[in-house]
């Protein structure tokens, strides 16, 4: 079995205890929620907190709650809760079929909504052992100089892999933070940075509280995944795509992808193609197209590069089909 | 006694629980990793980082003083070599002067804990000198001087193999049509879900005690006994439970070496357990096989001629690669006429973990290989390929090209269950463009002819003891991998001597208290060991209706044996209990027991090579798949298989239909995504070593099966029983090739058919996606053996008439 190396595990209570011990121990320390990413990344020791602050007790961060017709939900709210939560399901299914499309079962009742949205960069170069990266003289990312996937280039690109980020970008969402300095909001697109390390804006030390969702008027969002298998894996691509309707006219779009860069990747171009139209597949086609070019898969997950990049435009075309047809319903 | 055979069975062809089940299902099973002995340590093995260089230096000083160690150990401290054939005696348990691979084990260590061995791993220095890796086929072929062992064939071939039956020039002379293509079937794992786990134990009085997660107890004792020059009778290997193995067991392994190791040295219990990345470097899977085939038929799809060559890429080590070589030409020629027939093999090192054998050993490639072309033969003449294999299937009680004898012949059947179960006529190229059905059937050998290494004694062997209280123990040294060997002793015991299979004890798999059986590899099991399980039965039977036959008043023929009693055949009334008539034979005899062996015929092939193929009897299969293909995407996805065995007899047809269904899912993981990738310009490193990052199908993409047992029993087997643990798995793979093409057109000569390959062939010219060509290679002189149709001997004519002819 891989080994945990050794470390401290401390359990604060509350918001603030927590933000002590982050300040007692420094920058050897991390935070956990489920650790389903944190503990496996210290197994194969690319992630090597000494000191481990668990925020699994602070009841502050579960929960859904409902403040002025948005909906808030705790950073700590398990996947499954928010797969499953009534409101959510009916008011942001996109939410609610990305979260349940993470992993399986037993991951989504570990796993938290906090964990997923900060959730580690990967790479088929840097998910591996010690021993694995030792004979590739390790990565820009950790322990090494040099990026395998592009060498040469000056930056890491590690793969932002969650499901749920691509559609709280879409859909425009926000993230509550708090530090020992106070609270700041920062809307969900400027929550990611694309970089492979710095993939966050969020300091180290700053703890996520609550993703806000916007209130539910007058527009529909979804998120398509693509992966190998039914369960399990992690997206090669996800397509989260967001409409404001004007009864069977576009007002406003957003499309975002997953699991094609460090982080969630808006295609503006794709959305402006459909803005005014009323999705037909004309239009569908030419935001398909519009997505399918910035999208550059590199050589770092499963599947192959250009294949990821070719369904793009399918997945793109789909989700916005699907939104179509949503729309007709109503 | 053999008039009891007419008697109904009562328990042999029904499905029974296996005697294993709940301690199975409540986790009482104890497995190797489960094993917690006094005093025990936990070793670890530092693997190579290179995948080839020499060491230059290696300072274990560090680790030899880290808190905790017990002891270090290097390629110095086991200088002798093993490897499971004797003809390639190339591993080390350390290597002593050069790795091969990223993952070669280079040095071990035992501590008082888990973390303190791995904490002493990385404090081992090793300096290595990088020599030039061999990353592939090609490269291998490249040079002509030896890279990674001295003793290949040619270079950097390690086998090559070059036999002739009959002139297939002429065959293809005299055909309607011939047909080339080239074929690669990726390499592939065995991904059981028990990791490899090995204890050993020291004792005072100078005995070692071995238990291991290991389909080959037998073969890892004579092992261990070589490379720690102990005399065997010290030795004592007990084979746990496996929790899968599928062939990634069956080969001595450095972990259980080093673990015996490190118990002498410490005097204390050493157990090392394998992670998942660690299994993956041992390895021993399906080989890479590129293949070049070359068929002609005439007008009705009848096989005059076949040409078959191919390269398989070995990986690092020798393993059973000759064996597997050999199986990638062998059995063609079962299943369909085929009236000549050429097989050239060649197997390459690589500096990659060693292939060996997976489930299926060497023949699922050429099977994939031979169905998707018959597949495209049957369409280049316009025949239906079920009515192209369904009228030339190969006589029952024949010799085939090659020499092969073969028994019985249920495969008629097969196809017929399948095609009928399936609705083929109704649906073979008349579904919706994007559906698709395809057929494709196979054989395969119910164990191996020959053991691994040269003797004369039975292949396997069993003991009986009778308890004065009814119960009977059974001695056998066959290995219960999940596959349900030890429920079939009890089956066949309890059959014959009329008690339940729960009075039936069972014993494996322990090299102190069971006769030799060869071990869980070949589908050798159900027919070796059952067969010595009846002979070993029936003599016990024949004591006690000796010694009851008196007290029954009649005669000892006339002795039946049924529910728990022994009785008199012509007065059923007159029976005393089973128990009784044991106490009578022992009263009379002394204690009551027997033994039973097994040994195959001999084959009627003689030539070099005749070895690899013949086999008792053989199994069929016939399948069908049926698949959806988005053709937007390429994904291609299975929603039913139906899947017919030519089982004989089944001993206990639930877990025969356990192992069809296994095999299928297995199958479809192979058809459809699982290979072994390694990065060749990145230090050869494997690409993902993790369950994760290698892709096996979850439930979610395992498809529906219909399974139908058919068959006559085969006189070779117990009760008729043929094998049921590899032979279903050949077809799936060719089905599904062929059932993509149906759907959409698009012939992917090699697998996985990922939905890579599938787009790329529905957007290329010609609809195809494979490799072009197969590469030259140094063939020997072939050995030329008549065929029997042409009056042959089973051997080989001397060369120089061969020359001649
Ligand atoms: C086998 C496997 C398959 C997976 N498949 C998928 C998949 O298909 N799709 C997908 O999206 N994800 C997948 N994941 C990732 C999974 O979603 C995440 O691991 C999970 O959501 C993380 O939640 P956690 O609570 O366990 O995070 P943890 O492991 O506890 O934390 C993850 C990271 O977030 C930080 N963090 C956690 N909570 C907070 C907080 N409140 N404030 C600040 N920082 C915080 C931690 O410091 C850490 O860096 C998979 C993981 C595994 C192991
Ligand atoms: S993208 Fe490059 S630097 Fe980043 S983890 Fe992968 S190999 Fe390392």
């Amino acid at each position: 079995m891989l080994r945990l190396p050794r470390f401290d595990y401390l359990e604060p209570k509350s918001l603030k205890q927590a933000l002590k011990m982050r300040e007692a121990s420094g920058d050897n320390a991390m935070y956990v929620a489920g650790g389903t990413d944190l503990y496996p990344n210290m197994k194969r020791r690319h992630q090597d907190p000494t000191t481990v602050i668990s925020l699994a007790n602070i009841r502050a961060l579960t929960g859904v709650r409902n403040r002025d017709g948005h909906t808030c939900i705790g950073a700590n709210t398990t996947l499954t809760q928010v797969a499953k939560h009534r409101r959510i399901k009916r008011h942001y299914p996109a939410i609610a079929t990305a979260a349940g499309s993470i992993s399986t079962p037993l991951l989504r009742n570990m796993g938290t909504l906090g964990g997923n949205l900060c959730l580690d960069t990967r790479c088929n170069y840097y998910n591996q052992t010690l021993e694995w990266r030792k004979s590739i003289d390790y990565c820009m990312k950790k322990d090494g100089a040099i990026c395998w996937v592009a060498p040469s280039s000056p930056r890491c690109w590690a793969v932002n892999s969650s499901d749920l980020a691509p559609v709280t970008v879409a859909i425009g969402a926000e993230m509550a933070l708090v530090s020992a300095d106070g609270e700041r909001v920062v809307p969900a697109g400027k929550f990611y940075n694309d970089d492979g390390i710095e993939y966050l804006t969020k300091r180290p030390d700053e703890i996520l509280t609550e993703l806000r969702l916007p209130q539910p008027n007058g527009w529909d969002a979804t998120y398509l995944k693509l992966a190998r298998r039914g369960s399990f894996d992690f997206p090669v691509l996800g397509v989260a795509a967001w409409i404001r309707w004007d009864g069977d006219t576009v007002a406003d779009a957003r499309i975002v992808l997953g699991a094609v860069a460090s982080y969630p990747m808006p295609v503006p171009e794709a959305g402006a193609a459909i803005i005014g139209t009323s999705l037909g597949d004309d239009a569908i086609e030419t935001a398909a197209t519009a997505a399918f070019k910035p999208s550059k898969p590199m050589d770092n997950t499963d599947h192959g590069l250009s294949w990821r990049k070719q369904m793009t435009r399918v997945y793109v075309a789909r989700a916005l089909k699907e939104l179509r047809a949503n729309n007709k319903l109503i | 006694m053999g008039s009891d055979r007419a008697h109904d069975l009562r328990i042999v062809g029904t499905s029974q629980v296996m005697v294993d089940a709940v301690s199975k299902v409540t986790g009482k099973t104890v497995f190797a990793d489960d094993l917690q002995l006094p005093q025990m340590l936990y070793g670890k093995l530092l693997r190579s980082t290179e995948p080839h260089a020499r060491i230059r230096k290696l300072n274990v000083s560090k680790a030899v003083a880290a808190p905790g160690v017990k002891a270090v150990i290097t390629g110095a401290d086991l200088p002798i070599p093993f490897g499971i054939l004797p003809v390639s005696q190339d591993e080390h348990v350390l290597c002593p002067e050069v790795v091969r691979f990223v993952g070669d084990p280079v040095a071990a260590v035992a501590a008082t804990s888990e973390d303190a061995a791995f904490e002493a791993l990385n404090l081992i220095a090793v300096d290595y000198e990088p020599l030039e890796p061999i990353p592939s086929i090609d490269t291998a072929l490249e040079s002509d001087k030896p890279q990674l062992h001295d003793y290949a064939d040619d270079g950097n071939i390690h086998k090559l193999i070059n036999l002739e039956f009959g002139d297939v020039e002429e065959g293809f002379a005299d055909a309607h049509h011939v047909r080339e293509d080239v074929f690669f079937f990726q390499g592939n794992t065995h991904l059981a879900m028990e990791q490899h786990s090995a204890t050993a134990d020291w004792s005072a009085d100078g005995r070692l005690t071995l238990w291991s997660a290991t389909q080959t107890p037998h073969y890892v004792h004579r092992a261990v006994a070589k490379v720690l020059e102990l005399e065997p009778s010290r030795i004592r290997v007990i084979a746990c439970h496996n929790g899968g193995a599928f062939g990634g067991k069956s080969d001595p392994f450095s972990h259980e070496i080093a673990a015996a190791k490190l118990a002498m040295l410490t005097g204390r219990p050493v157990k090392i357990t394998l992670t998942r990345e660690e299994v993956f470097y041992c390895h021993r899977g399906r080989h890479p096989v590129l293949m070049w085939a070359k068929t002609g038929v005439d007008e009705s799809g009848k096989i005059l001629a076949m040409h078959f060559k191919t390269c398989l890429d070995g990986g690092a080590y020798g393993s059973y690669g000759v064996a597997s070589t050999y199986y990638t030409g062998a059995l063609q020629t079962v299943t369909y006429e085929v009236e000549r027939y050429k097989f050239q093999g060649a197997r390459v090192f690589t500096n990659k973990p060693p292939c060996g054998p997976k489930r299926g050993h060497g023949t699922p490639q050429p099977r994939f290989a031979l169905e998707v072309q018959l597949d495209k033969i049957a369409e280049d003449i316009g025949v239906d390929p079920v009515d192209l294999r369904r009228n030339h299937l190969q006589p029952p009680n024949s010799v085939t090209a090659n020499w092969l004898k073969i028994g019985t012949i249920g495969l008629g059947e097969c196809i017929d269950a399948v095609v009928e179960g399936a609705g083929w006529k109704e649906k073979f190229k008349k579904l919706p463009f994007g559906k698709g059905v395809g057929i494709a059937c196979s054989s395969y050998i119910c164990g191996a002819g020959l053991p691994i290494y040269w003797n004369d004694m039975p292949q396997s062997g069993v003991q009986l003891k009778c308890d004065r209280g009814g119960g009977v123990t059974i001695f056998c040294g066959s290995i219960d991998i999940g596959q349900g060997s030890d429920s079939i002793l009890a089956y066949i015991t309890a059959e014959i001597l009329g008690i339940d299979p729960i009075d039936v004890r069972v014993v494996t798999a322990d090299t102190d208290l069971t006769p030799v059986d060869l071990g869980s590899y070949s589908s050798r099991v159900t027919l070796m060991t059952g067969n010595a399980a009846v002979q070993a039965a029936e003599k016990v039977r024949d004591i006690i209706a000796f010694h009851a036959a008196k007290k029954l008043e009649t005669e000892p023929d006339k002795v039946r044996f049924a529910d728990r009693s022994v009785l008199a055949a012509d007065d059923p009334d007159q029976r005393i209990a089973f128990a009784e008539a044991v106490q009578l034979a022992e009263a009379a005899q002394g204690t009551v027991g027997s033994i039973g062996w097994y040994k195959p015929e001999k084959s009627p092939g003689r030539y070099r090579g005749a070895g690899v193929g013949p086999s008792p009897a053989y199994s069929y299969s016939a399948a069908i798949a049926a698949v959806d293909v988005d053709p937007e995407t390429g994904i291609v996805t299975v929603p039913k298989i139906w899947i017919a065995h030519d089982i004989g007899q089944s001993i206990n047809p639930m877990t025969v239909i356990g192992q069809v269904e296994g095999s299928v899912y297995m199958g479809l993981g192979e058809a459809l995504m699982e290979e072994m990738v390694y990065r060749s310009n990145r230090n050869v490193v494997h690409k993902f070593p993790s369950m994760l990052e290698y892709k096996s199908p979850t439930t979610h993409e395992m498809c529906e099966i219909e399974t139908f047992l058919v068959g006559d029993p085969d006189p070779n087997g117990p009760f008729g029983a043929k094998e049921a643990g590899q032979g279903p798995l050949l077809p799936v793979m060719p089905a599904v090739a062929n059932a993509v093409y149906d759907a959409v057109g698009v012939r992917v000569d090699e697998v996985p058919i990922t939905p890579e390959k599938v787009f790329k062939g529905l957007r290329s010219k010609d609809h195809r996606v494979g490799p072009k060509s197969f590469p030259d290679i140094p063939w020997p002189e072939p050995l030329c053996i008549p065929t029997p149709a042409e009056g042959g001997d089973g051997k080989a004519l001397r060369v120089e008439t061969a020359a001649k002819a």
